[in-house]
């Protein structure tokens, strides 16, 4: 096992490795930092200046392994855009992102496992096509277009919660709605595959011939098991949810970790997206790893693998 | 991404409460603005956002009046150039930053030191460059000396350079040990998070001579809102109060709405095309009548009154009619296909094709186009980022180039005509006639002969056909039912003349 561990963790660092040079290397091709920092009309002189100032005239090799080795001390640099320490920039509105994702997944876990067992129990009925086509929805339209469609019913409409914003617990509701559904599908097929599975199997038919409640039989029995493969998604998912909150943020004007990305981008801050890819590359890979051991120990035979 | 204002006009057909003012009755004024402001002080930031900012923060030493144009007293009550690169001022007595020290010389020394080092790194350097010394030549008198002479000098002084407590910047960047920025406007910081709200409150200690003075609102929230529609949400569900920056047909639809007010501002920003008559430009541009004929190829009356509409003016010298030095009695071109065809045939230049670098209003760019094309002209559009297309102007890579210009919201023909046509980086002409009128026009002190240089400079610009010289560019805002606000040229934002009803 520690073997197995040891080699998910080599090769987790390489891909977070890898997605930082490709990070590095596209924002580099993109045109010239220093003119872009310099703003509209800036003169040659000016654009100079900012170029010896963040040591943008250093050769990229060097740039990149000075970042990794400052990276490496916990030191993650100057926003070129916000002349701030990035790592306070990022702490200040990881929280954010944090409640967002968590919420998120609740949300997503409340309506997947339900929906999953109520499909699984009547598995080919008009109920299973209708929770299929529920969860097909989610996947199907993109974050901003549901994002506005809430704004536009419950915010504009209804003016239950507003449509932007960080200052209270509603703010994120209408955010953690779009990014739920978002993610739901994948869960709610997951748990109405493994029901329909563990509700075929010799320990269900046993508790059924028992003469157990049918709730006891479903969740007790069957539910237990069809979830174990869930809690592996969960990590990935997690993962995802990092990622997808950069649209989810900018349409709510949510101040997290996402929309930091988004303002970066915009802004070619540099130090701040690199760290924030870094981040999310992390989190995704260590998420992954956490997936995989949580597998590889529930099924031996991954172990081995 | 149709879809976005279909569901927008959808949104607004189903709204049809009125605006709640909990605002209003709190006396805050929210107001969302679409880019992040990178840093909330003015020597750091070219947002427009951070302008707004810093004219409601802090106080310039000179001000200049919004209709006469002249300059008045601000935090200096007198000034006189000793000679051409002398400045002399008196500063006001009883002035108070908003962390309750005194204002005096040490601050206005200090600060514009600061911004005249190049070291330090202000971002447009140009504000100060011009600045050799400044000394204190009393407790509320400074003795500015410039390089050489500066007739912009007066303008710089009274729009961008704020004036700081001494002590407050620690190192280059703007570094500062002070938890947030300290200026003496008639607004001080509440609280500051980088990319995400900042809080304004009224300055109770503001002093009563300033022309700034009245402020009726007591706060000011500002928050980044990057996406249109949510901003328009926000709006017609009353979680914020006044936006700015819409485009045309969002406008018009919002105009429809109760509880809504939207006006459409002129501004100093002008939408104009650069023509490469440099040796990498396309050869047929170096002939005057194929410029001229894509002059008469386009029609900028119809694209200004069709796309860009209310608060959009034809121009036809490539500055704003309010810049000092700024005259549209120059060579127009009046649209006429029959006569672009004419002189293109003349010139022997048939099936032209030309690059263009656009990087914002794509919609003009389109009509540009489809007016080049109807004469003949095959526009290539190449449209990107703006430093992206900065860099290709500047390396002369493209034939035109689509520019729109605020110049640094000034007042003077010298931050417009000089940039472009004065064998400055973005100069694609490199007329050394025009080089030495305009650097003439930047050293002379004399007001009539640096009005007569500027417009025989704009004339030959004009004559040589260098530009397709279009139209000025409205701003679009939104502001809730009870708001009463002013627009302005400057695109500036006077949170102190603003009150709800």
């Amino acid at each position: 096992m520690l073997i197995y561990i040891l080699k998910r963790l080599g090769l987790a660092l390489i891909v977070a490795l890898t997605v930082s040079v490709i990070a590095f290397a596209l924002l580099r091709a993109s045109g010239d930092i220093a003119t872009a920092l310099a703003g509209e009309g800036a003169t040659p002189e000016s654009i100079a200046v900012i170029r010896q100032t963040y040591g943008l005239d250093r050769p990229v090799v060097v740039q990149y392994f000075a970042w990794l080795w400052d990276v490496a001390r916990g030191d993650f640099g100057q926003s070129f855009f916000f002349r701030t320490d990035v790592a306070g920039l990022i702490f200040g509105k990881i929280g954010n992102t944090l409640i967002l994702g968590g919420a998120s997944l609740a949300i997503a876990l409340a309506l997947s496992i339900p929906l999953g067992v109520l499909a699984a129990i009547y598995s080919g009925s008009m109920i299973d096509r209708a929770v299929t086509m529920f969860s097909l929805l989610g996947q199907a339209l993109p974050s901003f277009f549901l994002g506005l469609a809430l704004i536009m019913i419950f915010a504009i409409r209804l003016r239950w919660f507003p449509a932007s914003g960080t200052d209270g617990w509603r703010n994120f509701v209408l955010p953690a709605v779009t990014l739920g559904y978002y993610i739901t599908p994948p869960f709610m097929r997951l748990v109405r595959a493994g029901m329909i599975d563990a509700l075929n199997t010799d320990y269900v038919r046993t508790a059924r011939a028992k003469g157990l409640p049918a709730r006891r039989v479903v969740f007790k029995h069957a539910l237990r098991n069809a979830l174990v493969p869930v809690v592996g998604l969960v990590a990935v998912q997690l993962g995802l949810l990092m990622g997808g909150s950069v649209v989810v943020e900018s349409i709510f004007a949510l101040d997290g970790l996402g929309y930091l990305a988004y303002q970066s981008i915009s802004y070619r801050d540099f130090p701040v997206l690199q760290a924030v890819v870094l981040l999310l590359s992390l989190a995704y890979v260590v998420l992954t790893l956490l997936s995989d051991i949580i597998n590889a120990w529930l099924d031996p035979r991954l172990r081995a693998a | 991404m149709f879809l976005r204002p279909l569901m927008l006009a959808a949104a607004l057909a189903c709204s049809t409460a009125g605006l709640a003012h909990a605002q209003a009755a709190d006396n805050t004024l929210r107001f969302a603005y679409n880019q992040t402001l990178e840093s909330p002080n003015p020597y750091f930031t070219t947002l427009r956002l951070g302008v707004i900012v810093g004219r409601n923060a802090w106080d310039t030493l000179i001000a200049r009046d919004n209709d006469s144009g002249e300059f008045s007293p601000l935090l200096a009550t007198e000034w006189i150039w000793a000679d051409d690169t002398t400045l002399d001022l008196t500063l006001r007595e009883g002035v108070t930053f908003h962390d309750g020290s005194d204002f005096d010389a040490d601050d206005v020394v200090a600060t514009l030191t600061y911004a005249a080092d190049p070291a330090n790194g202000i971002v447009s350097q140009q504000i100060a460059s011009w600045i050799a010394s400044v000394e204190k030549t009393g407790p509320l008198s400074v003795r500015i000396k410039a390089k050489a002479p500066t007739p912009a000098a007066m303008e710089y002084l009274s729009t961008q350079l704020a004036i700081f407590p001494a002590g407050y910047f620690t190192g280059p960047q703007g570094a500062t040990s002070a938890p947030l920025p300290v200026g003496t406007g008639p607004y001080k910081f509440d609280s500051y998070a980088p990319g995400g709200e900042l809080l304004l409150s009224r300055f109770e200690g503001y002093f009563a001579d300033s022309p700034k003075t009245g402020a009726k609102i007591d706060k000011v929230s500002i928050r980044i809102v990057p996406d249109i529609q949510t901003q328009l949400a926000d709006l017609m569900s009353g979680g914020v109060d006044l936006i700015m920056g819409l485009p045309r047909d969002q406008a018009d639809q919002l105009s429809q709405m109760p509880g809504v007010q939207v006006v459409s501002g002129e501004t100093m920003r002008i939408v104009f095309l650069q023509m490469n008559t440099t040796d990498t430009g396309q050869e047929a541009l170096k002939d005057k009548r194929v410029r001229q004929a894509i002059n008469h190829a386009i029609d900028r009356k119809s694209i200004s009154e069709n796309l860009v509409g209310q608060g959009s003016t034809v121009i036809n010298a490539i500055c704003f009619q309010d810049q000092f030095g700024c005259t549209q009695d120059v060579t127009s071109y009046d649209y006429d296909p029959e006569k672009a065809k004419a002189l293109l045939a003349e010139a022997g230049v048939s099936g032209l094709t030309v690059s263009l670098a656009a990087y914002r209003e794509r919609h003009i760019s389109e009509a540009i186009i489809n007016y080049l094309a109807e004469a003949g002209i095959t526009a290539q559009l190449q449209f990107m980022q703006p430093a992206a297309m900065r860099d290709a102007m500047r390396a002369h890579q493209v034939d035109m180039m689509q520019n729109a210009w605020g110049a640094y919201s000034m007042f003077d023909a010298s931050a417009t005509a000089p940039v472009y046509f004065g064998a400055q980086p973005d100069d694609n002409n490199l007329d050394p006639e025009l080089k030495t009128i305009f650097d003439q026009a930047g050293a002379t002190m004399d007001a009539e002969q640096r009005k007569a240089l500027y417009a025989q400079g704009f004339e030959k610009i004009a004559a040589e056909a260098y530009a397709v010289p279009m139209f000025t560019l409205p701003v679009q805002y939104a502001g809730a039912e009870g708001l009463s606000f002013q627009t302005y040229p400057d695109e500036i934002l006077r949170f102190w003349e603003m009150s709800w009803q």
